[in-house]
């Protein structure tokens, strides 16, 4: 009768360790055994606060979620010590799926989380990869020293220029396509920055997959919260490809809010 | 050449107070619907008819997360009406009418003005006909809590039908004692069809915390669990009223399907299905229903409905 041999609904579990990444982002470690892969997500219940979707950071049977403060239930997460309880369904979605050698890697911000279990398989796996990471500045930079062996090059941009290369990242990665030739690429970040990349990569006919975000309730597609026209950011993605993402007009331009309603972004 | 020859063997289209449908598999409300576009891929898995998210007359949030979770047998929600209020769902509805099915308007309110307020605007939106929402078990002042009251649930349906042309269905709650009575008062106060069930009120406790899961703590139990209470509840319907029926409760196979007709449903609707398949169960429902037909010598729909009250 069951879709799947699960059923979904949370198992909790204990965080087991909590590793502060930067003023405003914490990674929570804790033990599940299902399996998952690059760029999907789970949906983390708060008991009493919200039950709200995150990426896997780190893969495997320890795993990791690497939260930013933005509302209030990040914000209580971000504020869980070991031994803390926390609800937990999933893994669910799409994946990033290489099929490439040479990879780059476009990470705006808290939008490497998905991406730096992706880097480091691909790395294991013999790979090539190039990282172009941005932020607003240097502080809210993360996960370098954690990549730095999985990366061929690691190039960074900050807005203000406190760090690496002064500008957007997709300027960056203009950059970084003059002189080098690339598979694929894989990219997550705020919208308007993979926009920009989708952009860029749809220009010089590379392919490329997204990581989308969207305000989430159920997360098995039933409750159209995160429908994208007519997309399910929870079943059809988070990750989506070039192909897919080219049909999705409303990319970088409207988002739905609690209600339903459309907002620009 | 099989499908074709079936094709002509077999009618699985039915009509609705006036509506008719290619097939009898309709999206049942607050299964995705949110959106027009989601409302097309629902009508390209093969759907006879869409119904829409219920709508209220403002824009509402819904409750926080939790929302959802599965148990054994079925799944259970308290989504809380979430909706982009009355004035935002037009464009919704335009693209929905793309599809060239019938649309079918849910609406919500907590009195009848409301109603009688949405249901003129649904009519202008040129939905095909309206679906009273009296029973959503989770709502407060909203849904089931003005269902459950015979003199509510004629006074709107009433003044409704008053204020529009199009057909208006009524989703009855089974959290009553006598739904039957229920449909009744829907068929004295000129309602043009039913639709039963709605979810069970229910609830589930995660034992590790100590809590209910859900954020509202009650929700509605929807999927494979409530099938027999749903034919009971149609087969009641069918003995008590005159009024065309569409059966929604657990419905995941053409089998399913089937015994919701025979129960006293021309129609039915689909829902948690969706989650237990995935958007083509309507074309696959179809498919079955028309086979099944064919091997029990049925050839319309109609010969079929209600053939369990006579046995």
């Amino acid at each position: 009768m069951h879709k799947k041999d699960r059923l979904e609904s949370p198992r909790i579990v204990k965080i087991q360790k909590v590793i502060s990444e930067n003023k405003d982002v914490k990674t929570l470690i804790f033990e599940d055994g299902l399996e998952s892969l690059p760029g999907q997500f789970v949906m983390i219940w708060l008991p009493g606060v919200d039950e709200i979707p995150m990426s896997i950071s780190y893969l495997g049977r320890k795993k990791g979620i690497t939260v930013k403060k933005v509302g209030e239930a990040t914000k209580i997460l971000c504020g869980l010590k070991p031994n803390d309880n926390i609800g937990i369904r999933g893994p669910y979605g799409t994946f990033f799926n290489s099929k490439g050698k040479k990879l780059l890697v476009v990470a705006g911000g808290i939008g490497i989380a998905p991406l730096a279990p992706l880097i480091e398989m691909a790395n294991d796996d013999g790979k090539v990869v190039t990282l172009a990471f941005g932020a607003k500045t240097k502080d809210e930079l993360l996960f370098l020293k954690r990549l730095k062996s999985s990366c061929k090059q690691m190039q960074i941009s900050t807005d203000d220029g406190s760090k690496g290369y002064h500008g957007f990242v997709s300027d960056l990665t203009l950059e970084i396509l003059k002189k080098e030739a690339f598979d694929e690429i894989f990219t997550c970040g705020p919208e308007l920055m993979i926009k920009k990349i989708v952009d860029i990569s749809s220009r010089k006919n590379i392919p490329v997959q997204a990581s989308l975000e969207r305000f989430m309730k159920c997360g098995v597609g039933i409750c159209d919260s995160c429908a994208i026209n007519g997309f399910l950011v929870c079943k059809d993605g988070p990750v989506f490809t070039g192909e897919v993402l080219e049909k999705i007009n409303d990319l970088g331009k409207t988002r739905r809010d609690a209600c339903g309603r459309k907002v620009k972004i | 050449m099989h499908i074709t020859f079936f094709d002509r063997m077999v009618d699985i289209s039915t009509t609705i107070s006036g509506i008719k449908l290619k097939n009898p598999t309709m999206l049942a409300a607050g299964i995705l619907g949110e959106t027009g576009d989601s409302l097309l891929k629902i009508a390209e898995g093969g759907a006879g008819a869409l119904v829409t998210k219920s709508i209220g007359i403002e824009p509402r949030e819904g409750y926080p997360n939790p929302t959802f979770l599965e148990t054994e047998h079925g799944i259970l929600n308290a989504m809380g009406l979430p909706n982009p209020g009355i004035e935002n769902y037009q464009e919704e509805v335009k693209k929905a009418l793309k599809s060239n099915i019938p649309v079918i308007g849910s609406i919500f309110g907590k009195n009848t003005q409301e109603f009688e307020l949405l249901a003129k605007k649904m009519e202008q939106y040129h939905v095909h006909a309206l679906e009273l929402n009296l029973s959503c078990p989770h709502a407060k002042g909203y849904g089931a809590e003005i269902g459950h009251d015979i003199n509510k649930v004629q006074e709107i349906t009433r003044a409704v039908k008053g204020s529009v042309k199009i057909p208006v269905f009524v989703k009855l709650s089974p959290n009553v004692g006598n739904i039957a009575e229920i449909a009744s008062a829907v068929q004295k106060s000129e309602g043009d069809a039913i639709v039963a069930i709605n979810t069970i009120r229910a609830m589930a406790i995660n034992a590790e915390l100590a809590r209910p899961n859900l954020a509202n703590k009650i929700g509605g139990y929807s999927g494979p669990a409530i099938k027999p209470i749903g034919l009971r509840c149609v087969y009641e319907i069918k003995a008590a009223t005159e009024l065309p029926i569409i059966g929604v409760g657990g419905i995941l196979s053409g089998m399913d399907a089937v015994e919701y007709i025979m129960a006293g449903a021309s129609a039915v609707q689909i829902g948690s299905g969706i989650y237990y398949k995935d958007e083509k169960i309507f074309a696959n429902i179809s498919k079955e229903i028309r086979e099944f037909m064919d091997s029990h010598g049925y050839k319309t729909l109609r010969e079929m409905v209600g053939v369990a009250q006579k046995r």
